[in-house]
């Protein structure tokens, strides 16, 4: 918003729990925290510039995706016809340090307080009874106060701005803690395939991140992942690697069921079934890499109140296994930036609930039916159930061979 | 010279008119209640007043598009449009007979540092500010006002009097047919309520050829008519080709000296010799 010609004169308020973070090259090692970026959000963040610190620092395209079940051999891959990339993996310290750069670059405009923290929040009153002001007022810890015709909530799953303006979340935990870490292959490779298998107990993820790092995306039980963290660190490289390669999961019955499916597609369509790749073996983790935290999903019943809206995970939380999360969220910032935009232009007040209410018809039909999607496919994936196995691998498998559904 | 064209027992302010406003004085800024349609009408009047500007300029800053413009806004009510246009970066002084009205404009806008210095109210009938506002503004909007004025006529002669030469005026009023009586009257007052019953009196609607005339016989040159559409369903305002219901006009005032200005709004502002042709209507 800083960088939009319509709000020039506009001022913006940021307050960021945490501290400034800004690199101008990025350390060694890799972070543990990485995120997938869609093209979209890439077009998003180069919008105001953002993109660009994001190549000089460092990130990894990829143009293939493959995913695959534990229990069959069916499998689905993704892949753009013409070269381009498919996504990008960039860690989120480099996001955030490209975006710091590009906020300080409209000081002027947006003000961010690092370190702050809100404790109190005032509501206005319905508008037509104003004898207080009409604006949302914001105490923070240090006692400073604040006032704004619109409130942003984008802090996260927990969000205390939706608590304290009252919006129903509709959220369930998952039985499951991702496990992350920074992984060394065994040998260089091009690396510029995703790789996710769907274990029984939760979908395992390989994410480039050069020829020879890849980030681990595990989600597993709760036991599980505090056994993976306590593990040595020889027992974990194993174990990643057999969960990637060994079949013990098939079963006959699952396996000839599958291979019928296939011959059976490849009649119709001989392109339609592709040759599985083995994904890189993985030779050590990175000391001190290791980390976990717990999943689950959630949805805001509502995006947005007189002067109130909320983006990102503060308004809908999403499994990582499809890689959505942040992607969303950006989608939010683009949808929510292009009306506040309009409504600056038309010298609207920015708080106005006509405009935000565009805003969130346009993201919760579009959110709503991913958002339950993820959902369906964590459930479907995490049974070893026959029948759901086979439903799933025929599903899967009619889906590699049909790119509209695909 | 200043020539008075009225006399102080004759004004373009109706009182029975008035009576009606005073009712609803403080329901103005409730955007779901009886002024809801004034509203979203902001949705197509602001981006109008904008763009009609910005194409007769040739420098502008998109993020205060209107800055430097000095605008009146006649029968401004609680000021729900000199509020957006304040924020566009023009200095407003909204003007409206009814006092009440000022108040409940100027409590609003108070809040609001920005458009606190922006934008002045007076609660003052159009004639009252003729003196001493001669030639003062570039622009004249008067929204939803021509169907309540008691004399027509003098109303625009006193915008040519306090409007600069070359300067804009933008008028939004409802045409008089019998379309309107049935959608304008009868639905919107009486079936939906969309508009307070009784505020508008079908005789005293104007139809567009009526405001034509008068403006290009006042020294206006009317530039663009468009017809505007209400949908109660969707709550929101489109444009139309139609002006058998609600429409827009602008026009502008003729040069200094005194003759119809050429067609081209661009060339306007910069000849300095009037052309032989009138007037001419879009």
């Amino acid at each position: 918003l800083g960088h939009d010609i319509h709000f020039h004169n506009k001022k913006i308020a940021l307050l960021e729990a945490g501290p400034r973070k800004e690199y101008d090259r990025m350390p060694d090692s890799y972070s543990n925290r990485v995120s997938s970026i869609s093209p979209g959000s890439a077009t998003l963040l180069s919008s105001f510039g953002a993109w660009d610190h994001v190549c000089s620092l460092r990130l990894k395209p990829f143009r293939r995706m493959q995913v695959w079940d534990a229990c069959s051999e069916a499998m689905i891959v993704f892949e753009k016809d013409d070269l381009d990339d498919m996504g990008y993996i960039v860690e989120n310290d480099v996001i955030m340090s490209a975006l710091t750069k590009q906020l300080d670059a409209v000081a002027d405009r947006v003000e961010v307080f690092y370190g702050s923290r809100a404790v109190g929040y005032t509501w206005p009153l319905p508008s037509h009874s104003c004898d207080t002001s009409p604006w949302v007022q914001i105490e923070l810890a240090d006692g400073r106060r604040l006032q704004t015709k619109l409130l942003i909530g984008a802090d996260g799953h927990n969000s205390v701005v939706r608590k304290e303006a009252k919006i129903k979340n509709v959220e369930h935990r998952y039985d499951q803690s991702a496990v992350v870490a920074t992984l060394h292959l065994s040998e260089a490779t091009d690396n510029n395939v995703a790789w996710q298998r769907f274990l029984p107990s939760g979908p395992i993820a390989l994410l480039p991140l050069s020829d020879t790092a890849s980030s681990l995306v595990w989600s597993t039980s709760h036991e599980h992942a505090s056994e993976l963290l306590a593990m040595d660190e020889e027992s974990f490289v194993d174990g990643i690697n057999s969960a990637f390669w060994s079949n013990v999961n098939h079963s006959d019955f699952i396996d000839t069921a599958g291979a019928m499916f296939r011959s059976a597609i490849s009649l119709l369509k001989p392109s339609g079934t592709a040759v599985r790749q083995l994904p890189p073996s993985v030779a050590k983790v990175d000391p001190e890499s290791r980390a976990m935290f717990p999943l689950g999903m959630g949805h805001a019943t509502e995006y947005v109140q007189h002067r109130v809206a909320l983006i990102g995970d503060a308004a809908h939380r999403v499994h990582p296994l499809a890689g959505q999360g942040v992607n969303l969220g950006f989608g939010d910032i683009a949808c929510l930036a292009h009306h506040l935009s309009a409504a600056a232009f038309n010298g609207s007040d920015l708080g106005s609930l006509k405009h935000l209410l565009k805003f969130e018809t346009e993201r919760q039909r579009h959110n709503v039916s991913l958002i339950a999607a993820i959902d369906v496919l964590k459930r479907l994936y995490s049974t070893r159930l026959a029948p759901l196995v086979l439903l799933r691998t025929w599903g899967l498998q009619a889906t590699n061979a049909l790119p509209p559904v695909k | 010279t200043v020539k008075r064209l009225f006399n102080t027992s004759h004004s373009s302010v109706d009182s029975k008119e008035m009576k009606k406003f005073q009712l609803l004085a403080h329901k103005w800024w409730d955007e779901e209640g009886e002024y809801s349609a004034l509203h979203s009408m902001n949705d197509i009047r602001v981006p109008f007043i904008r763009d009609t500007l910005l194409n007769m300029s040739s420098s502008y800053n998109l993020g205060s598009p209107l800055s430097g413009v000095k605008i009146l806004d006649v029968g401004c009510g609680g000021g729900l449009l000199s509020e957006p246009l304040g924020r566009l970066g023009a200095s407003v002084t909204g003007i409206d007979p009814l006092e009440d009205n000022i108040r409940t404009a100027d409590q609003h806008k108070s809040f609001d540092p920005v458009l606190a210095k922006r934008i002045q109210y007076k609660s003052s009938s159009l004639e009252e500010i003729v003196e001493e506002s001669m030639e003062t503004f570039d622009v004249i909007v008067a929204s939803e006002v021509v169907e309540h004025v008691a004399d027509l006529e003098m109303f625009i002669k006193c915008c040519s009097q306090v409007l600069k030469p070359e300067g804009s005026l933008f008028i939004t009023t409802i045409n008089k047919t019998q379309l309107s009586y049935v959608l304008g009257i009868v639905v919107a007052e009486k079936i939906i309520g969309i508009v307070p019953e009784g505020t508008h009196e079908w005789e005293k609607f104007v139809p567009p050829e009526e405001l034509e005339r008068l403006l290009e016989s006042n020294g206006f040159s009317v530039k663009t008519v468009n017809g505007m559409l209400y949908n109660p369903l969707s709550g929101s305002w489109s444009w139309m080709e139609s002006t058998s219901v609600n429409y827009a006009v602008h026009a502008v005032k003729s040069g200094a000296q005194g003759q119809p200005s050429p067609t081209d709004a661009l060339s306007e502002m910069e000849s300095e010799q009037p052309s032989a042709t009138a007037g001419t209507t879009v």
